[in-house]
């Protein structure tokens, strides 16, 4: 293919790319698909088309509900048994697959993150239904390892046959004396992993946030930190800086967490969102019940966790604390400044393309733009419009479905719990021109005709990359090998490939050195043989 | 402690799997499917289930894992699954452009009973699959038996669909394998060409999970098994195959539909289960041993001798699937290790007769457990309660080793924290010599990081 047009804001011209993708496709395919691949304009926002189903054979990036709700958003928490109840394989593929570090004080405390926990269902349960056994493994759990929680996680057959997930919980609540919660995350409730975080969401909120009703004040700035899941030791990073502080930090949704502290967390005077997709719900309900305000917050970038750090000072408005802070930044950014001064001038001007997750694709043109690392293409795996977007477009979202199958919970003021003095600080604040509850979305912040495409196909990766040549793809591990098979370095946003912390200061240093490596190696270039372009040799030398 | 819950009190357990030695059927059907050239493995059911095992398998070989899915949402869950599977093969085609479309079904699609086959002759009737493009399909529920039952069952499912009997019988033997790596089929392959038989080894992965870096991504690698080859399958003499749970169906099949008769050996690993295998080529290729499989067997042998003192009484834990675990259990014994525990999820009353015959009689504290709830946590328990020298196992059991302090030898599926695991054989006498080298490296590098200085030596 020929070289791209250049733009004048020296992105390539893409125009054709859209016309030629959708050729392939069968007519009805290539007409859904044209509306999740649009070129941005960030100054008029154009329309996306987002979490909407994925057309069957069209071969997506994309998980389930269950992958979701157990693997993402309950998966990082250690005090919890999470049983799987289902045949063994949702189990076994979630089970220590997604890099959520934990750290607990010492072995007394309960870890059961490195187990998994499955009611290994067999063709008997699904006939004659599977709640005795399910009640039985939950017994058999509470004996052996007397946990603080179980939880019950359900697999594609259960809504089917009509296991009853939480008819089975609360007996067993009652038993045991425990709290055990069951979520209804069959794999096909929802068109990707996005429905699973709702459903996890909803139920934290519902059955574990304030059970612990103690009025709690451990310090004078608590929070929470939400959509962070320590994936190779981000949450870590971040929380020594709030250590350093002075925050004290309740509880993380759910990187390094403890169901214990989800308890008690409608103590905390903000709630901080990362990973917005993901989390949203939890924040949401939040403020609605107890009037705790939250605010969008990103750590992946050295300036966007020193913005989201001043932040979070600014709203305490606490002296100590904004000094704290400052000294913090001027401290970290220093060392950032000596290695980004370093590598920058071997990095700059490189292109990338990012497609991952619901946060993950826009969180990372952050560090990419300090890294004058140019994005050609980014768009998210299971994002929303709102993600895209920004939260401006929820009211016109149109509701299908596949959504209206997702329960919505109602949630209302609690007279007792509600914090109105959080909320009159938000008002204060909100005078200032200080933002609470929105997030910009990743369009706004790219440049104008830069590719977004949502839920990108395999079919679209390649000629993505054939037609672009980018110098590095961000994915999942799905794509890695795919994508390096082309000849392309290629980076998981998912899993780091196995390196990191990525977040805070520490992080942006660690994401700059591995840039280094992976965009000033030689080896791509050593792929054809040296003798590939030479005639071949038609005789031969005898010496005598 | 890792795994700081796990104590050697054992508790009954009747419904609670704790740390599986095993997954499920559908990702056994992909992995056999990427044995096939120019095959498109196709999950039917949710998206997760593809996407799982897709992640599972390239994590294992670190190569690219193509397959598609029917993802269904509540909708096909409720009315059925086949308008899923008749628009997922039409664009499969139109897009994806393989020869073979390998479908295999989820516990999602059998529990509301979809037929595959009722709708793949639909999709056929209906035009959705082109002239000479091929759907082949294997039900394959995941609440029965595992990922080896999977693999076993599309094995079977591409059996009834491409051999023929033309009643001409072609100067071939086919060679139907359990679930091996690419590595190992390439060893295989290796043999039976010294051998000088012309053989068909079905499925084979090589050159497919462990293709070449080009610059260019093949959606269908170069390797596999072919259409023309499976076809002559029908015609071949007979078949030989290897490992009982992962191939005896397949071999039935054919024998049933082509009238090849077949002969049932383990999976070529160690020195005793390699020795079956050459005799079986020696036998229905009618050939003699040629000298090079003398030669490398003689090394085997030497190299046995010369670890000997250090492996001999050394207990061993092992756990994985059947088909692997019985030839193992015999090398085992045959170089003078105790496996005094062996587990595997893998459900089949066939397995401890197996094991037992491996084991003859040598180690009589030996415990064995597989099927439901046989799992590593039992493993596990097993170890607190007495210990052991040394653990062979996927990945998983790094937790168990780090733990008790335990030398660790990675073998079997998955291993998803190495690389390069996947381009050396552990079949054949070669094979035998590489798990020799890496079971004597672990126990070595335990002595030499934890024995007393005074007792830290140079020569060995």
């Amino acid at each position: 293919m020929e070289e791209k047009k250049i733009l004048k804001n020296k992105m390539p011209d893409v125009s054709e790319f859209k016309e030629e993708i959708l050729k392939k496709y069968p007519v009805k395919v290539a007409k859904k698909r044209a509306k999740a691949i649009v070129l941005n304009d960030p100054d008029a926002v154009p329309e996306i088309q987002a979490n909407v189903r994925t057309v069957p054979g069209i071969i997506t990036q994309r998980g389930c509900t269950y992958a979701g709700c157990k693997g993402v958003i309950l998966g990082p928490t250690r005090d919890v048994i999470n049983i799987t109840h289902g045949p063994i394989g949702c189990g076994f593929y979630s089970w220590l697959t997604r890099r959520n570090q934990t750290e607990t004080k010492n072995d007394d405390e309960a870890n059961f993150m490195t187990y998994c926990f499955s009611t290994d269902m067999q063709d008997s349960n699904v006939v004659f239904g599977g709640e005795q056994k399910l009640a039985q493994a939950i017994r058999e759990a509470y004996e052996m390892f007397k946990p603080h929680s179980i939880s019950v996680f359900s697999t594609c057959p259960i809504g089917l046959i009509g296991d009853d997930v939480h008819a089975v919980s609360r007996d067993m609540k009652k038993e045991l004396g425990i709290n055990v919660f069951g979520f209804s995350c069959e794999g096909y409730r929802g068109v990707s992993q996005s429905a699973g975080h709702h459903i996890a969401n909803n139920k934290i909120f519902t059955d574990v946030i304030g059970i612990d009703q103690e009025q709690k004040r451990v310090g004078k700035h608590q929070v929470n930190l939400m959509g962070e899941y320590n994936i190779g030791g981000d949450s870590f990073v971040i929380e020594n800086y709030f250590k350093e502080m002075g925050i004290d930090l309740l509880a993380t949704f759910s990187g390094n967490s403890t169901i214990e502290s989800y308890e008690s967390a409608q103590n905390a005077d903000v709630n901080m969102v990362m990973c917005h997709r993901s989390i949203n719900y939890i924040a949401e309900m939040m403020e609605k019940k107890y009037g705790i305000p939250w605010f969008k917050i990103n750590f992946i970038g050295a300036n966007a966790t020193a913005k989201s750090l001043r932040k979070l000072a600014e709203y305490f408005d606490d002296k100590e604390l904004i000094e704290a802070t400052e000294k913090l930044i001027k401290r970290e950014m220093a060392q950032v400044k000596e290695v980004y001064d370093r590598i920058r001038p071997k990095v700059e001007g490189k292109r990338a393309m990012m497609f991952v997750g619901g946060s993950r694709a826009h969180h990372y043109q952050e560090l990419f733009n300090e890294l004058g690392i140019e994005t050609l293409s980014a768009g998210y795996e299971f994002g929303h419009r709102d993600d895209y977007e920004g939260r401006r477009v929820i009211p016109s979202i149109k509701i299908d479905a596949d959504t209206r199958n997702i329960e919505d919970i109602t949630v209302s003021k609690s007279d007792e719990e509600f914090k109105p003095q959080l909320q009159m600080r938000k008002e204060e604040l909100v005078a200032k021109g200080f933002s609470f509850e929105n997030y910009e979305g990743m369009m706004p912040e790219m440049k104008k005709n830069a590719l977004v495409i949502d839920d990108i196909s395999h079919w679209e990766t390649e000629k993505l990359i054939e037609m672009l040549k980018p110098d590095l793809f961000c994915a999942g591990i799905k794509e890695k090998y795919v994508v390096q098979k082309m000849g392309v370095p290629m980076k998981q946003l998912h899993s780091y490939d196995y390196g990191g912390p990525y977040a805070g200061f520490e992080g942006a240093i660690n994401f700059a050195l591995e840039m280094e490596r992976m965009l000033t190696t030689n080896i791509w270039k050593m792929i054809d043989a040296p003798w590939k372009n030479e005639p071949s040799i038609m005789g031969s030398m005898v010496y005598q | 402690m890792l795994l700081r819950h796990t104590t050697a009190k054992e508790y009954k357990r009747e419904a609670l799997t704790i740390n599986p030695a095993k997954t499920c059927q559908p990702i056994g059907a992909m992995y056999a499917a990427l044995g096939v050239h120019g095959c498109l493995p196709h999950s039917h059911g949710s998206q997760g289930c593809c996407s799982y095992h897709r992640s599972t398998l390239t994590r294992h070989y670190k190569e690219p894992v193509m397959a598609a899915t029917s993802s269904f949402t509540e909708g096909a869950s409720v009315f059925g699954g086949q308008a899923n599977l008749l628009s997922g093969l039409d664009n499969i085609f139109n897009v994806y452009e393989p020869d073979i479309v390998a479908v295999h079904s989820t516990c999602l699609s059998e529990t509301i009973g979809d037929d595959l086959g009722q709708i793949v002759s639909n999709a056929r009737d209906k035009g959705k699959v082109p002239e000479a493009k091929h759907v082949v399909y294997a039900s394959t529920p995941s609440y029965v038996g595992s990922h080896v039952t999977g693999y076993a069952n599309m094995l079977k499912g591409i059996m009834n669909y491409f051999p023929e009997n033309t009643g001409k019988k072609i100067d071939q033997l086919n060679i139907i394998s359990g679930w091996i790596e690419p590595s190992d089929m390439r060893e295989v392959k290796r043999l039976a060409d010294l051998m000088g038989i012309n053989t068909v080894l079905f499925p084979d992965t090589s050159g497919v999970l462990d293709a070449p870096m080009t610059g260019k991504a093949k959606m269908y690698p170069d390797g596999g098994t072919t259409i023309p080859e499976m076809i002559s399958m029908g015609d071949s003499l007979h078949t030989i195959a290897l490992g009982e749970m992962g191939s005896r169906d397949a071999a039935t099949e054919l024998d049933n539909k082509c009238k090849v008769k077949f002969s049932m050996r383990e999976l070529p690993i160690g020195l005793r289960a390699t020795d079956r295998f050459i005799k079986a080529l020696r036998r229905y290729g009618k050939v003699s041993v040629p000298e090079e499989i003398d030669n490398e067997r003689g090394q085997l042998i030497d190299a046995i001798t010369d670890m000997h003192q250090y492996f001999y009484g050394k207990r061993v834990a092992l756990f994985g699937d059947p088909d692997q675990l019985v030839p193992l259990t015999q090398f085992l014994t045959d170089i003078g290790m105790k496996p005094v525990y062996i587990v595997s999820g893998t459900p089949g009353k066939i397995v401890k007769p197996l094991i037992d015959k491996a084991l003859d009689g040598r180690v009589p504290e030996a415990k064995f457990m597989n099927g439901e709830r046989a799992d590593m946590f039992q493993l596990h328990q097993w170890i607190k309660q007495e210990p052991v020298d040394l653990l062979i196992g996927n990945t998983y059991g790094k937790y168990i080793a780090r733990d008790e302090g335990i030398p660790f030898v990675r073998h079997g599926f998955p291993i998803l924290d190495r690389i390069g695991h996947s381009y050396f054989p552990s079949v054949g006498y070669m094979g035998g010599l590489r798990l020799l080298e890496k079971m004597l490296d672990v126990l070595m590098d335990k002595y030499d990081a934890t024995c007393s200085e005074s007792k830290f030596e140079l020569v060995m």
